[in-house]
């Protein structure tokens, strides 16, 4: 498959940006270094190109329906103008993807944001269990940008004939950037004050810049991938590929709150009925390093008395508590918090201890 | 991008260099290699006294997003360890050929030099 790129690439090599391919995108993975980004974006605020995530549209009388069946979360809550994090749920009780619905129009509008990596597998996976609905890609029509950080809406305000700063949480709204819609919502994944935007391709870079002069003053800086996993992995997001899984069910992953069993019917319903009554046999535990190794995704897990118990799935060292940190996924009867487990680093055990998430409030 | 490889050493596909003086070779990383990582925060070195062999991982390096194996670039005993760069292992980055040393071996046997590229060679090698 060829490597795609976004509407920012060349802005991306004309600074620094150190690009690398991901999910077959060439997307910068650092600008000045992952643990000098991670910090700005906590203290002021930073730019993501995001542009290489996935967009869906369901359309048509039967697309809250189709939507209802596919995913866990219960869509019909949703008003115009609202946005929910849900589950593309398997036949197998596991998991397609973890996706953002955004409602257009309650019953038959709704636009579906999915991850880079996934926009073929779930492209398959809608379309075989459509119930109706008219679908849509439309990745290839939209760049998404991410301002992320405490001072975010100084700039964010400043763009709209509305302020972004009041509006709520998962809200988003249709606004005008140079005569060309775009898609403001209050959604993110740092765990900070921001907004995503989506923008159409010919316009991306534009706004891109546009937010740079606006920001800086703050400033705002541009942010790489690299940075973003670390400061999704403080605030415990999954990742698919890591938290999340065709075989890992949203109960092993802790995102129960996602799934509406009395709401509707569902792919993986029964199967997911069954193991909430009876308890996941897994369960996902944020942990820190007493000592001074790294854990990273696969490192296996033991209890004290070197049982293996399961496997790290994401780890890194946390540049906000300059601590080692990891998430794993472990038989359910070592997750309790305050445990003391292991993890195997390059053939030697590392003492850890299972922490309340997430890592930093 | 245009990082430093000076002529006078030998260097490794895995990105180690390599400095040679009678039977004892300094070794560390490249200044590509400390650039792929970024910024390299944990290091992990053998111990004064303990063999290694050639092509086989010695230590790690562990940056923020991944660790990386070191390989011994030719077989030996270790004379002596670096020990300034496991305690500030941003040396590593910042002056990778100098004071970023990470270990300097006694060297079994010459012929193994055969099985390393020199400066030409290595640069070609980080441009493809």
């Amino acid at each position: 498959m060829e490597t795609k790129t976004t509407p920012i690439f060349s802005w991306h090599t004309d600074h620094k940006g150190k690009m690398v391919e991901f999910a077959g995108f060439k997307m910068p993975i650092q600008y000045e270094g992952i643990r000098q980004e991670h910090l700005h974006v906590r203290q002021k605020a930073g730019l993501f190109d995001v542009s290489h995530m996935g967009e869906f549209r369901a359309k048509g009388p039967k697309a809250l329906e189709s939507l209802q069946w596919m995913t866990s979360n219960d869509v019909s809550k949703l008003e115009k103008g609202q946005a929910q994090y849900t589950l593309l749920m398997n036949d197998q009780g596991g998991v397609v993807d973890d996706l953002i619905i955004y409602c257009i129009t309650p019953n038959e509008d709704y636009l579906l944001c999915v991850n880079a990596a996934n926009i073929e597998k779930d492209w398959d996976w809608v379309n075989k269990h459509n119930k109706g609905a008219e679908l849509i890609n439309e990745s290839d029509q939209w760049g998404q940008v991410a301002l992320q950080g405490p001072d975010a809406f100084q700039v964010l305000d400043q763009l709209f004939d509305f302020k972004v700063s009041e509006m709520n949480s998962f809200e988003f709204k249709f606004a005008d950037f140079e005569g060309e819609q775009v898609i403001v919502a209050r959604t993110g994944y740092t765990g900070e004050l921001g907004a995503e935007v989506f923008v159409p391709k010919s316009k991306t870079l534009a706004f891109w810049e546009k937010i740079m002069s606006l920001g800086e003053s703050i400033p705002v800086k541009p942010i790489g991938l690299g940075a973003r996993d670390t400061l999704r992995t403080e605030k415990r997001f999954p990742l698919y590929g890591h938290e999340l899984a065709d075989d890992i069910s949203p109960y092993e992953a802790g995102l129960g709150w996602t799934v509406k069993l009395d709401a509707k019917d569902f792919l993986s319903k029964p199967i997911l009925e069954k193991e909430k009554q009876n308890g996941a046999k897994r369960k996902t535990v944020c942990f820190i390093v007493e000592g001074r190794g790294i854990p990273r995704a696969s490192y296996r897990m033991f209890s004290l008395d070197e049982q293996e118990i399961g496997t790290v799935t994401s780890g890194t060292v946390s540049p906000s508590l300059e601590k080692n940190i990891g998430i794993a996924l472990i038989k359910a009867e070592h997750a309790a918090l305050g445990s003391e487990l292991l993890v195997e680093i390059r053939k030697q055990m590392h003492k850890v201890k299972v922490i309340k998430p997430p890592f930093v409030q | 991008m245009s990082f430093r490889v000076p002529e006078e050493n030998y260097y490794s596909k895995n990105h180690e260099w390599a400095y040679v003086d009678e039977n004892t070779v300094t070794v560390g990383i490249t200044d590509y290699a400390q650039d792929s990582l970024g910024e390299i925060v944990f290091v992990e070195l053998p111990e004064e006294g303990s063999k290694v062999s050639q092509s086989e991982p010695f230590g790690v390096v562990e940056s923020v997003k991944t660790s990386s194996d070191l390989f011994a670039p030719v077989s030996g005993t270790v004379i002596e360890v670096n020990q300034s760069i496991v305690d500030d292992p941003g040396t590593l980055n910042d002056d990778p050929m100098n004071d970023g040393w990470m270990i300097r071996i006694e060297m079994d046997t010459e012929k193994e030099l055969a099985n390393l590229i020199r400066a030409p060679e290595y640069k070609k090698l980080i441009q493809d």
